[in-house]
């Protein structure tokens, strides 16, 4: 890793307590291949932060170092620094575990554990935290007040002993972002998380991320360049793995400094 | 090949008699494997109607419960080798599925690496040993050196036999287990050991246990391991230690006597003991049938 | 850049400031409270990173455990048989004096009996499963699949020593009055040595016929799922070429599939090597090698089974034991080369 000195400082030269997550000279590879080149970047706090490229520009893989999930993944391999809220996320000691219950995750697919019910799958980030014993009390918190911030309570209401597996896909989904939040994340991370809904749940979802940046940092990774103008307030454009641009996203849509994004932007690189 | 869609001539040229002793030639083909089909499955249906009859005049509610009897006193059971049985049962899950279900779990995760490609390999290699070389393999191991037969040493022997089928079932079950609910579970902060007990192997279950099933059905009929192992033993006996009764051991023994009573009751003890690997075999079916009639989403 | 109001997000746990400026514990080693309160101690890394490895080599332990397993089998029988492959040389494998009693011990018979008996029960058994697998995969009507598939795996579920006891009381008094006079005398095979004798009705010819009834279900699944391994692609080119239901099934789909058939029918040959108390119920149990299949015979593992708990000196044992090791490395052959034709053809076997 470079010494800290000659890591280059991101553009947006905010205040540190107003970043959210900063990346120095990210790089990930997928065994040879160099998935993410040099990313300097900063996610501001209390914003949706839309990535938005073509495919296999490494916008999924450089979500996934943030909550280094990159890592679980056999042959990858990360160089650089993220600094989560002034800390470094891969220096030595830091436990990813702890680190993910901090930075939520939702995937493409709705992922619902099946052997469990809706109420355990809201529960089940916090149970998976060791030495803390969950009082009955602080789980009926947890349950009541998760699927209400994900907007799903009045569809699962009465319905919450039964399989997670028995409620539609955009349910489902909410399921997922309502057992992210139920751990209280600072950021959280969706990676095209509409990828696999229908119109109507797409929207809700949408509505969601818009209502969450007011308690929490969204980051989301989308290949849908109108849901990154709905949903966000900043968007990054990569390409083959590098950075190209990160503006506000009106700017981005309107007035991109940078060639290959206006390119990108008018559809010319499908 | 000769294409028979430029065939439109008249029925009577070569190309069309060829076609038609062609046609016939497939025709008998086919039933010709039909009837091989039928072939293969009359020596169950022969077996199974000759099993019933004999076993069925010779079994009552005795034979569950009482205790062998010397040559010509009428009635006596296998109560003592049926307990012994599920006995040998409850040790070979013991020794055996800790080792399979870890065994595979591992062979789940570590897909393509060598070893796991050498460990899959010799589990089939372990799937085909002759299980009479698993039985002299035990007794040199477990029965030589304390100077006695044991229940143990059986166990131990048919624990080992169901090594290979409960790992390879276990891995495939896990495979079928999708990525992305492992990166969620691990996204969601459970350690690896948590995402992988209790995510992935909770959700691979139902085809686990019917995995276990098959391998318990398969050694609850297992006769070779045991006869220098758990040796059998014509009384009441719990202990581990001693040597112990088997229905298997109980209905060869039987079946090797010149005594028409001994016959009787090798053929009700065989009646059991098939009766217990039909319903595990069954109860295994079933198992599959609910979990992919259940459905994920 | 523009922050919403904190006044306008939902009740929480937290105050909008603390969640503004958290500090926050990765799990490093620190007791700062973080911003639920002190009742949300963070975990020490050690105690999860430790729990995955040990996970992980426990994993790794029931793994290894297979090969060790395999390793021990190997030793203790090969050292146990050592003293009689070491007295007796390579005229154990080709002697066929058997003689407790004088202490003198050569495996012949009982190897050309396995053998023998094995090449039997694939003669009967291989056209059988290969027809009903054929038609199985090809033919079946779909109602008649599922019922089908399940008789035949019951079949292989069947404990060996019942086969043996309805050999005993049905197969053999079979074999005596009808079988072995239809193929003697009916169609006069008795000129040849091979049919030749006294009909007693246990018999090397016995042992394979409960040999093949044996293997059938075990060589059928196998072919069974490597025949529905075949691509669509390969029936229906050949349909379209004009080719008849059987042509192309001769013609296209056992060509692809003839590996992974040959594999299973080893695999069944394995089996057959290997099976030991239906084999002893009714081979007769006579260390001699005749020419006629009429004659009793031994197989090295009906030989184990019947002598191993008699054996009273230590040669005789030795001896026993160093028949096991020859037919565990007899076994060991013939599956690694099954396996290996079976996973070239990348088709899952269960058997």
């Amino acid at each position: 890793m470079a010494a800290a000195e000659t890591v280059p400082m991101p553009d947006t030269s905010a205040p540190d307590a107003m970043v959210a997550m900063r990346c120095l000279a990210l790089n990930a590879w997928f065994g040879t291949t160099h998935a993410v080149r040099d990313v300097t970047l900063d996610f501001p706090a209390h914003e949706v932060t839309a990535i938005i490229g073509p495919s296999g520009c490494g916008k999924s893989t450089l979500l996934r170092c943030l909550n280094r999930m990159h890592e679980t993944v056999p042959l990858a391999r990360v160089e650089g620094r993220v600094l989560f809220h002034g800390q470094d996320i891969y220096a030595d000691g830091v436990d990813p575990i702890a680190l993910r219950r901090h930075v939520g995750m939702v995937f493409q697919r709705p992922t619902p554990f099946p052997t469990m019910s809706i109420r355990d799958n809201v529960a089940a980030g916090l149970r998976a935290q060791p030495g803390v014993k969950l009082s009955a009390a602080a789980q009926d918190e947890v349950v009541g007040r998760a699927p209400r911030e994900a907007a799903l309570w009045d569809e699962v209401e009465g319905r919450l002993k039964e399989s997670a597996t028995g409620i539609s896909g955009g349910q489902q989904q909410r399921l997922c972002i309502a057992r992210a939040l139920a751990t209280s994340p600072h950021v959280l991370l969706l990676d095209e998380p509409t990828a696999a809904l229908d119109p109507i749940s797409t929207q809700k979802v949408e509505e969601l991320v818009y209502e969450l940046r007011k308690v929490m940092s969204v980051i989301i990774v989308t290949h849908n360049m109108q849901q990154a103008a709905r949903v966000s307030d900043r968007t990054v454009f990569m390409l083959m793995g590098e950075m190209i641009e990160m503006a506000p996203t009106r700017k981005i849509f309107t007035t991109p400094t940078d060639p290959r994004t206006e390119s990108y932007i008018t559809g010319r690189f499908g | 090949m000769t294409s028979a869609a430029s065939d439109h001539g008249a029925f009577s040229s070569p190309r069309a008699r060829g076609l038609l002793r062609r046609r016939v030639v497939s025709v008998i083909m086919i039933v010709l494997t039909c009837v091989a089909a039928a072939l293969a499955v009359v020596p169950l249906v022969v077996i199974l109607a000759y099993l019933f009859k004999q076993g069925a005049s010779a079994l009552s509610f005795g034979f569950f419960t009482h205790m062998p009897k010397p040559v010509g006193e009428v009635g006596g059971g296998m109560a003592n080798a049926i307990l012994g049985t599920l006995i040998l049962i409850g040790l070979a899950a013991a020794f055996g599925l800790p080792i399979g279900i870890g065994a595979g779990l591992y062979l789940a995760e570590h897909r393509g690496t060598r070893l796991a490609n050498l460990v899959r390999f010799l589990a089939d290699v372990l799937n085909g040993l002759p299980s009479i070389v698993m039985g002299i393999f035990a007794w040199q191991f477990l029965v030589k050196p304390f100077g006695h037969f044991s229940a143990l040493a059986g166990g131990a022997a048919l624990g080992a036999m169901m090594i290979p089928l409960v790992s390879r079932t276990t891995e495939e079950m896990v495979r079928t287990v999708p990525q992305a609910l492992r990166e969620a579970a691990l996204a969601l902060g459970y350690p690896r050991w948590r995402t992988s007990l209790q995510i992935v192997l909770r959700t691979a279950l139902g085809g686990i246990v019917t995995g276990v099933l098959v391998a318990v059905a398969r050694v609850a009929g297992e006769t070779a391991p045991l006869l220098f192992t758990a040796f059998g033993n014509s009384f009441w006996s719990t202990n581990l230690r001693q040597p112990i009764a088997a229905l298997p051991l109980q209905i060869f023994t039987y079946a090797i006597s010149p005594y028409d009573d001994w016959h009787a009751q090798a053929w009700a003890g065989a009646l059991v003991l098939i009766g217990l690997v039909l319903v595990i075999s069954v109860t295994a079916r079933f198992v599959t049938r609910a979990r992919h009639g259940g459905g994920h989403g | 850049m523009t922050f919403p109001s904190p006044d306008s997000t939902p009740p929480r746990p937290s105050t909008p400031e603390a969640r503004a400026f958290p500090t926050i514990s990765l799990g490093l080693p620190s007791t700062a409270a973080t911003r639920q309160g002190p009742a949300r101690r963070m975990p020490s890394i050690e105690g999860s990173v430790l729990a995955d490895r040990i996970y992980r080599l426990a994993l790794l332990f029931f793994a290894l455990c297979v090969p060790a397993l395999l390793l021990l089998i190997f030793i203790e029988v090969g050292r146990a048989g050592w003293p009689a492959l070491h007295e007796f040389g390579f005229r154990f494998l080709t002697s066929s004096t058997w003689d407790p009693v004088k202490g003198d011990f050569g495996a012949a018979p009982a190897i050309v009996g396995t053998l023998l008996t094995s090449f039997i029960a694939l003669v009967i058994a291989t056209p059988l499963a290969l027809g009903a697998a054929i038609f199985l995969s090809e033919f079946s009507p779909s109602w008649l699949r599922q019922p089908v598939s399940f008789f035949i795996d019951l079949l292989a579920a069947v404990p060996s020593v019942v086969y043996g006891l309805w050999a005993v009381f049905f197969l053999l008094p079979l074999m005596r009055t009808g079988v072995m006079p239809f193929l003697r005398d009916t169609l006069h095979l008795g000129a040849t040595p091979f049919f030749s004798g006294p009909a007693y009705g246990p018999s090397v010819l016995s042992a394979g016929m409960i040999l093949a009834i044996m293997i059938l279900p075990y060589i059928a699944a196998v072919s069974r799922e490597v025949l529905l391994a075949v691509p669509r692609a390969q029936r229906e080119a050949a349909l379209a070429l004009g080719a008849t239901r059987w042509e192309a099934i001769t013609g296209a789909v056992i060509p692809y599939a003839r590996t992974g058939i040959l594999g299973g029918v080893i695999l069944g040959l394995g089996r057959a090597l290997g099976e030991t108390m239906a084999v002893t119920m009714v081979i007769g149990n006579r260390h001699e090698i005749s020419a006629s299949l009429f004659a009793p015979g031994y197989t090295m593992a009906s030989l184990i089974a019947n002598e191993f708990s008699e054996a009273t000196t230590d040669i005789h044992i030795s001896a026993l034991m160093a028949v096991g090791f020859v037919l565990f490395v007899i076994t060991l052959v013939v599956n690694g080369i099954a396996r290996w034709m079976v996973s070239r053809m990348g088709a899952e076997v269960h058997a």
